[in-house]
């Protein structure tokens, strides 16, 4: 299953539901193209919803880290919603769940970035 | 090889998509030997890693190189192997992707993930002269639940970050 991704304007802060597999190639792809993509239209308050994305692998994990770094660069904030068991584990066995804000509901990670 | 020894290999060209053949292939292979889910998971992590450090670290992404792929299913695990055609790499030299230095490092964490969901790991010289990674898993027990995995490290850590 390929990886899809929609967004949308909460306020200032923009969310991204995204889809599917991030994976080496296509899914890691989109989502670097996604948030790029969000930056360069002065957008850097980001928040993605992983509700659907059932598979995340360490290239996946690799452009999460990587859209973090390059939104905190722009002195932003990326922050993660709604996490699936299995990405969720990935990212507790990576010690990346310290690095990353995790939500599991929107208006609360919605009202974070003004917090 | 042992006489009750299943074999299979197969030989992929070093592109994307045989990250996804050989995970695939695998995972029919863990689902007929009776792995459960949670098991398969993992397994099929394992080998979408290991052709993943195969494709891009070992071969370098050059497409002339071959990634040879092999699974055994003898009486009690599963063994897979993931050959490159690179030069090789010892595991002693892998930064430690949990180390505070490299936890934002956007590579490094698949040689991590697969000694995490397999019971046994290792990194061996190849007959190519590249790196031939050999990892395995012990079958279910006879009668033993197929939802839950057996053995190797959990992907749920003890207690929450």
């Amino acid at each position: 299953m390929s990886l899809h991704a929609t967004h949308r304007d909460a306020g200032d802060v923009m969310v991204v539901d995204f889809s599917g597999r991030i994976t080496l190639g296509e899914g890691s792809a989109l989502m670097r193209k996604t948030i790029r993509g969000l930056l360069e239209d002065q957008r850097t308050k980001i928040l993605l919803n992983l509700a659907d994305v059932d598979y995340i692998d360490s290239s996946g994990i690799g452009e999460l880290v990587s859209g973090f770094t390059a939104v905190k660069n722009r002195s932003g904030d990326l922050k993660l919603l709604h996490l699936t068991k299995k990405v969720r584990d990935l990212l507790q066995i990576t010690k990346l769940f310290t690095v990353f804000d995790v939500y599991t509901d929107e208006p609360t990670a919605l009202r974070s970035f003004n917090s | 090889m042992a006489p009750d020894t299943k074999h299979l290999e197969v030989t992929l060209e070093t592109q994307v998509e045989s990250v996804n053949l050989a995970e695939e292939m695998c995972l029919r292979v863990a689902e007929a030997a009776g792995f459960g889910e949670d098991d398969c998971y993992r397994i099929g992590m394992s080998v979408r890693e290991g052709v993943i450090n195969a494709f891009h670290y070992g071969n370098q992404e050059r497409p002339e190189k071959k990634i040879y792929l092999a699974v055994d299913l003898t009486s009690d695990k599963m063994i897979i192997h993931v050959l490159d055609e690179g030069t090789g790499f010892k595991l002693s030299d892998v930064p430690d992707p949990l180390a505070e230095e490299n936890l934002l490092s956007t590579s490094g964490r698949g040689i991590f993930l697969m000694r995490a969901f397999m019971d046994e790991f290792d990194v061996l010289s190849g007959r190519t002269g590249g790196a031939e990674i050999v990892m395995s898993k012990k079958l279910p027990a006879p009668g033993s639940t197929p939802a839950n995995g057996q053995g190797g490290q959990s992907a749920t850590p003890q207690q929450e970050a």
